[in-house]
């Protein structure tokens, strides 16, 4: 018979047995489970990224967003239109006036009220602004992501000069809370042109020095190039849009193609800018002409702004007239659009959001198979989403 | 499309001279328009914009308890208390007149998200907006912010600006 | 062939005419060599880390503690060492204590063959260049334990990443020095500075630098240095947006400053390498090894210092690099080495051994 074995050894022995099983489970030559987590610095926010690595290649990988979930489309319904103005800055926080314009632009539609052709104008100059600022963080983001820290820096510094001009109209630099049902709520103060106009040239050098210093590093793009490649019609299956789809080389902008009335792009010229290869490094290089393209608007329009009144004649309480709208616009993120159903109460009957960062993170799982893990990192950055514009 | 640099390694050293005029850029002394982009809070601060939303202020002589922003503050931030009351007739033998007086009006600056629409709601002037921003406390009760402490804001209010050209918005005024 | 002529004065410090007992020598040799490494480490990290990055990126750095902010990095060491010592459950203990000290004796044996004037040093090995760059490989080790006994999924990732690229530009670094060591005669550094104080270009013209003839070799030894420091454009176990910290992800309170006092210091460590191999050292240009103020009292200070400004004027490259570049992949690191850094090299040391026959 067996000496008893004590429980002090049994114990050692369970434990030597569970730290091996630990071992075992961790180093299973099928893949490493790798839990880019809710908090990570490459997923923009609250992002949770399973990957089932091989080493360092990526076998799987599935995004799990819903972490930053506020149930904006539930909220729109127990809140009147000028609350729901308010709400909506906060999707997508960055470029928060361009929010505001689809939905607004929609019940507009369905009030059957036009904005006067200076506030129709100056809504384009703060949507072009708000453009800006989302993407000039994009490329400082793109740096920061790939290791170069600086470029980041110097986004910021030249955002703030965008941001600058927004409060000095809306008094808000990240939440305007400015486009009112039928117009805007308040003018332009004295002075505000000119110091726009000095804030694009601010711009534009800001663009040639991420030109100089990302674009054009051989090692940015080492970094990018055939990373990460969308053909047009899987970019087209799974519902990209914005300079996601533009990069695969699909011409459509919605500012050209179907711009709702209400904002005048038809009265500058500018250029809408695809790119055929499909890849990381053509995202990013469109999303920067894209910023000097929307400086250019801004300052084309900044030269012709009609003058008249800033607001039509709007009752003091709004109830917008039953009936559904379907409002789109080209967002800084790419197609945003609010489905309005209203029952001619004081708050919506339902709000649907199509949000465009949603529909760009679903071809991450497509996009991701195969490749390394810096890759993804490259990835996400230029695919570009913003968490609040995810989950809303 | 892009060009791709000739020189291999061309981009690189053009990125070098980006960081390095940069850097230069930051000593030169504020004279020669250089300098650093930081400005040295608190010692130095940055004026905000005139309209900037900074803090709500209650002028309340204006003031007439119609509750109005208190109903379509998004938060439910604003409380307010206030009773009716008999003022005499204006003229001899006419009606006394019934008037609310204020006896509570309070802010919650912890709830606040300076959405801006009670200002703009009220239809007697008694709410502006005030760029004072530095009103932070170390306990969270202390941000609900009472009558006399909203009242002391108000000196704070900038007048309101002139319109662009072009513009045919009338400037409002600021009372008292 | 030349033979330093200060082989022999430079194998015992000189204490002002004293000749202290073989114990007595060493303890002040490890006190001076505990004491230069934090402090090399503070002045790097205070001038580029804090300093010129912050104007290169338009800003002012810190400026609250200390005048104009210069005591930060006290304040911060004060900081990590009163921190709550952590240390994972699942980690190995034993690995996970002992692997930042692994990685800070690199750093420390790498002080040893310096030397900051021609008889400042605190051992004048004559396999002085060898023995710095075999010491700069045990670092490696301490880096894979921290990876390993992190019991994080992160921290291996970066543990084996860093596996591979520090052992692959181990070659280059090496290789980048064989082209100095033949050009010199000598591994033992004084006499490497002694033979670039007498160095003539063609046999005719007086040239002090190694810089001129081995400029390839300059810039394949940055490259290196900076790939074995692991900092961007070759960072990839430290990917800040990708592993949040790679192997030092972990590590908090003085651990953590250990591995930063190490990275630090071992980058002084490799720019005063570079300064001596390639930039003349503690050396004055033009003038010749055997003259008279090398051995005079003043040059006590004088060495010291002109080493040190070669050193700052290196770490200043090293740290404009870091500022200015994305990283690399892995696989983009590999090839950047095996492909181009090392063919480089073979190529220039054959050219230089030839060059050292003909003239």
């Amino acid at each position: 018979m067996a000496a008893p074995v004590s429980e002090r050894d049994q114990l050692a022995y369970i434990s030597n047995q569970a730290a091996d099983a630990r071992v075992n489970l961790e180093f299973e030559s099928e893949g490493m489970t790798l839990n880019m987590g809710p908090q990570h610095p490459a997923t923009h926010g609250t992002l949770r990224i399973l990957a089932k690595l091989d080493g360092e290649r990526v076998i799987s990988c599935e995004p799990m967003p819903g972490y930053m979930h506020r149930g904006y489309e539930k909220l729109c319904e127990v809140r009147t239109y000028p609350q729901v103005t308010t709400l909506v800055n906060r999707i997508d926080w960055l470029g928060s006036f361009a929010n505001e314009v689809p939905w607004i632009l929609a019940a507009e539609k369905l009030m059957g009220i036009e904005a006067p052709p200076r506030a129709q104008h100056i809504r384009t100059i703060l949507f072009e602004l708000s453009r800006i600022g989302n993407i000039a963080l994009f490329l400082g983001d793109l740096g920061i992501q790939l290791g170069g820290i600086t470029v980041g820096f110097y986004a910021f510094r030249d955002r703030e000069h965008v941001l600058n001009q927004v409060e000095a109209v809306t008094g808000g630099r990240f939440h305007p809370n400015f486009d009112r049902i039928g117009g805007l709520k308040d003018d332009l103060p004295k002075g505000w042109i000119a110091e726009t106009k000095a804030a694009m040239v601010k711009v534009q050098k800001f663009c040639d020095q991420v030109e100089d210093l990302l674009i054009g590093n051989e090692i940015f793009q080492a970094r990018t190039r055939g990373i990460g490649i969308i053909p047009p019609h899987v970019a087209e299956s799974y519902g990209l849009s914005g300079a996601n789809a533009r990069g695969s080389g699909i011409d459509w902008d919605l500012r050209r193609d179907n711009c709702p009335p209400g904002l005048v792009y038809d009265k500058c010229d500018w250029t809408v800018w695809t790119h055929p290869d499909g890849d990381s490094f053509s995202r990013s290089w469109i999303r920067l002409q894209e910023t000097r393209e929307a400086a250019k608007i801004v300052d084309q329009l900044l030269d012709t702004i009609p003058s008249g009144a800033i607001m039509a004649k709007v009752p003091r309480i709004i109830k917008v007239p039953e009936g559904e709208a379907y409002v789109a616009t080209e967002n800084p993120l790419g197609e945003m659009g609010y489905y309005l159903v209203s029952k001619g109460d004081l708050n919506p009957f339902r709000v649907k959001i199509r949000s465009a960062s949603f529909n760009n993170i679903s071809i991450v799982p497509w996009l991701c198979k195969g490749v390394y893990v810096p890759d993804v990192i490259s990835i996400l950055a230029s695919l570009y989403f913003i968490l609040g514009d995810i989950d809303r | 499309m892009p060009k791709k640099p000739q020189i291999p390694g061309k981009g690189m050293f053009i990125g070098l001279g980006v960081t390095f005029k940069e850097m230069v850029n930051t000593l030169k002394p504020d004279s020669k328009g250089g300098g650093p982009v930081t400005v040295q809070y608190p010692h130095e601060k940055e004026e905000p914009a005139p309209r900037s939303r900074g803090v709500i202020t209650l002028f309340e002589e204006n003031c007439t308890s119609c509750m109005l922003c208190a109903r379509e503050c998004p938060d439910w931030c604003i409380y307010i208390e206030a009773h009716k009351y008999l003022a005499p007739p204006r003229r001899e033998g006419g009606k006394p007149r019934q008037k609310n007086a204020l006896d509570r009006f309070s802010i919650d600056f912890s709830l606040c998200m300076y959405c801006g629409i009670c200002v703009e709601v009220c239809p007697f002037d008694a709410l502006f907006w005030s760029p004072e921003y530095e009103y932070s406390e170390f306990d969270i009760k202390n941000l609900l912010h009472e009558k006399e402490r909203l009242g002391e804001w108000f000196e704070t209010v900038p007048d309101f600006e002139p319109y662009e050209a072009g513009s045919e918005q009338k400037v409002k005024k600021v009372p008292g | 062939m030349s033979v330093s002529p200060f082989g022999v004065l430079g194998s015992a410090p000189v204490l002002a005419g004293l000749d202290p007992p073989y114990w007595a020598a060493t303890l002040i040799k490890v006190g001076v060599v505990a004491v230069l490494v934090p402090t090399t480490a503070l002045i790097l990290g205070i001038v580029f880390l804090f300093k010129v990055m912050s104007w290169m990126q338009s800003r002012l750095g810190p400026q609250e503690a200390g005048p104009k902010g210069l005591l930060q990095l006290l304040a911060d060491g004060a900081k990590f060492i009163q921190k709550q010592d952590i240390i994972p459950d699942a980690a190995d203990r034993f690995v996970f204590k002992v692997a930042p000290m692994v990685v800070l004796i690199s750093t420390f044996l790498l002080y040893v063959i310096i030397p900051a004037g021609p008889s400042v040093v605190v051992e004048s090995l004559d396999t002085g260049v060898f023995f710095a760059l075999a010491m700069s490989s045990v670092s490696v080790i301490g880096i894979l334990m921290a990876g390993w006994g992190s019991a994080n999924k992160f921290a291996l990732m970066s543990g084996i990443r860093a596996a591979g690229q520090l052992i692959a530009y181990e070659l280059p670094m090496v290789l980048a020095v064989v082209g100095v060591v033949i050009q010199a005669g000598t591994m033992n550094l004084n006499g490497i500075i002694a033979a670039q104080a007498d160095f003539k270009l063609f046999g005719v013209v007086p040239f002090p630098l190694f810089l001129l003839t081995q400029f390839p070799m300059f810039l394949v030894f940055l490259a290196a240095a900076q790939a074995e420091l692991t900092q961007p454009p070759f960072d990839m176990p430290v990917a800040e947006s990708e592993l949040v910290g790679g192997y030092q992800v972990e590590y908090s309170g003085f651990r953590f400053l250990f591995f930063f006092m190490g990275e630090f210091a071992t980058a002084f460590a490799f720019a005063a390498l570079a300064s001596v191999l390639f930039l003349g050292g503690w050396s004055l240009p033009f003038v010749a090894s055997n003259s008279d103020l090398y051995t005079s009292t003043a040059f006590w200070l004088i060495g010291p210092a002109v080493l040190f400004t070669k050193i700052m004027l290196v770490s200043f490259l090293i740290f404009w690099f870091r500022f200015t570049y994305p990283r690399f992949r892995e696989d983009q690191l590999q090839k950047v080495c095996w492909k181009y850094l090392i063919p480089t090299c073979l190529v220039w040391v054959s050219f230089t051994a030839i060059a050292k026959v003909v003239w």
